[in-house]
């Protein structure tokens, strides 16, 4: 029988939603006998995150382990405490954000063991599928360790439920760790809060290198308004400078999986393709009709994304409106 | 304790060139590698731009590019001196590393040379683990500052700032601290070719894991099978937005 922690990822009092799809990863282990799945709550004050973590269906407790150094998610300073916490443990799984990929390696070297990333398939306890060369190719590895540390792929798991009133146990965990000094958080820059975040948006609305420069991208973020869809882009546009480098989709951006992914003037590399593989629908419009978005997409058009974006926009806009929709 | 002389340690990994489209050996035991061209991983070219960045700064005296991996390595090593390292370190092993005993070759080397800093790639576009930086911090117990868009070297710390999911992170290191770059941390310089002519009288060591006293560790992860990515069903052209809403609708996404 397996014992799962998981690390849960938080800011500003609220988990984020990476967590639940670790759960769902963390159920799939149990499915040969069943589990216990706890998650780690390590924060300041944890109090308003562990009862969200509480929450989710499937658990067994939320641990907490508030100190000030905590304020701020630092790998060299959550790692010696999550190691504190591991022995009890088979498995520590961590989301596959930029807040696991810093903090679940340097766990996983105090403990020993490589890391298994961005676990796409859960196949037995130790087996697992995970992606290779951008999700070009899939591997099925094996650990053998005396623990498996691993990162969940969020694109590849849907979140765990969410259940009021039948909430687990939350405890405080009192651990007995020296934590280092010699990495400080300085600051962060503002998120756009009036659109949804990228990595977790139902709806996204990417533009390629075809919108010619950064003025142009304002006829998608009027699109991505009428949609309520977070907005992205290509990298050919990133390092054309249209749009900031978080905006990027794809192998060396963010892997995204939205229910829609909207490609207005984006050719389709490889690069980029990876990143929404596992968005459910594509919609591609670009005015090269060889071009390789296509093969991957859904649904095509092919014309002059000038004309069909403002086209789609007011068609959305007067559906929304006649259906009463805000 | 750290030496006078300023050294910044690059890892330089060998891989398959970013253009290549990957194909998968029919019996599934890896990939083909046959007459492939294969290249510096581009998130090390990054971190070795950086450091010739800070050397041309006067912040740092001497760069090594470390290499582990076959003796076919020494090309991308070459090119790393041609780019500028001083000098190169191959630790030469035939069969494929996991991360963490990477992690330990290269903790091994920076206690031979004692540098300030190690700059790494967040991660090599083959294998895709991401995991060697944040490992060899661990193991050195210093600071890591991974991600890295920008960065800063002010005495004894280093101040970066990190690309999150969120937006940008701006932490403070004291140094030696490990970092690993992401893709807008610059832009690496093209190599001209009096460099690779002078590249050829630069040091080039090779080494093995025995030699240096490592003992591997056992490997924790095991790869049984390589395959091709499952593919998606062709969709369908429409002709104008009026059936590309009506498509939604019907998929029903809108």
């Amino acid at each position: 029988m397996s014992a799962v922690l998981i690390i849960a990822e938080h800011a500003h009092g609220r988990l984020n939603p990476s967590t639940a799809k670790c759960v769902s990863c963390a159920q799939a282990l149990a499915a040969d006998g069943g589990s216990g799945i706890d998650i780690a709550v390590l924060a300041a004050d944890a109090a308003t995150v562990a009862a969200q973590a509480a929450a989710l269906q499937g658990i067994r407790r939320v641990l907490t382990v508030e100190r000030p150094e905590n304020a701020e998610a630092l790998a060299a300073v959550l790692a010696p405490q999550i190691v504190a916490l591991a022995p009890a443990y088979t498995h520590v799984l961590g989301p596959s954000t930029t807040f696991g990929k810093d903090l679940m390696p340097r766990v996983a070297a105090l403990l020993g063991v490589s890391q298994i990333s961005d676990i796409m398939t859960v196949q037995s306890v130790r087996r697992f599928l995970r992606p290779i060369y951008a999700s070009n190719v899939v591997v099925m590895v094996e650990a053998t360790g005396r623990i498996v540390v691993a990162t969940v792929r969020t694109a590849s798991f849907q979140p765990a439920a969410s259940v009021t009133g039948a909430a687990v146990p939350i405890e405080a965990a009192k651990l007995q760790v020296a934590l280092p000094t010699h990495t400080r958080f300085v600051s962060r820059s503002q998120v756009d809060a009036a659109r949804p975040d990228l990595q977790t948006a139902a709806r996204v609305v990417s533009g390629g290198r075809a919108l010619a420069s950064a003025d142009n991208f304002q006829i998608l973020y009027r699109l991505a308004d009428a949609l309520g869809a977070a907005v992205g882009a290509s990298r050919a546009a990133v390092d054309a400078g249209y749009v900031p480098n978080d905006l990027q989709v794809g192998q060396t951006g963010k892997i995204i999986a939205p229910e829609l992914y909207l490609a207005l003037g984006i050719s389709g590399a490889i690069q980029h393709l990876t990143g929404i593989k596992d968005a459910r629908t594509i919609v591609a419009i670009n005015k090269d009709g060889e071009a390789p978005i296509f093969e991957v997409a859904d649904i095509g058009l092919v014309g002059d994304l000038f004309q069909l974006v403002p086209e789609l926009e007011a068609l959305i806009r007067a559906r929304t409106k006649a259906k009463g929709l805000p | 304790m750290m030496s006078g002389v300023k050294r910044i340690l690059v890892g330089i990994k060998r891989v398959i060139d970013f253009s290549v489209r990957v194909r998968v050996k029919p019996d599934g035991s890896g990939v083909v590698t046959d007459g492939v061209k294969m290249s510096i991983n581009p998130f090390d070219e990054i971190a070795l731009e950086e450091a010739l960045r800070i050397r041309e700064r006067g912040l740092a005296d001497e760069i090594i590019a470390v290499g582990i991996g076959p003796a076919e390595a020494q090309q991308q090593l070459r090119t790393a001196l041609a780019m500028g390292a001083d000098r190169a370190v191959l630790v030469q092993i035939e069969q494929p590393l996991e991360p963490l005993a990477i992690a330990q070759v290269l903790f091994k080397l920076v206690q031979q040379h004692e540098p300030q800093l190690v700059i790494l790639g967040k991660q090599a576009i083959d294998d895709d683990n991401g995991q060697t930086g944040q490992m060899l911090a661990a193991l050195w117990d210093r600071p890591q500052a991974t991600f890295a868009s920008r960065l800063e070297l002010d005495g004894a710390k280093a101040r970066v700032t990190r690309e999150v999911d969120a937006g940008l992170e701006t932490i403070e290191v004291d140094l030696p601290a490990v970092v690993t770059t992401d893709l807008r941390l610059n832009e690496p310089r093209y190599v001209k070719l009096p460099d690779i002519m002078k590249a050829k009288k630069k040091p080039l060591e090779l080494t093995t894991p025995a030699a240096l006293g490592v003992t591997l560790p056992a490997a924790s992860v095991h790869t049984l099978k390589f395959e091709p990515p499952p593919v998606r069903a062709r969709g369908v052209r429409v002709a104008s937005v009026a059936e590309l809403v009506a498509a939604l609708e019907q998929r029903g996404v809108l």
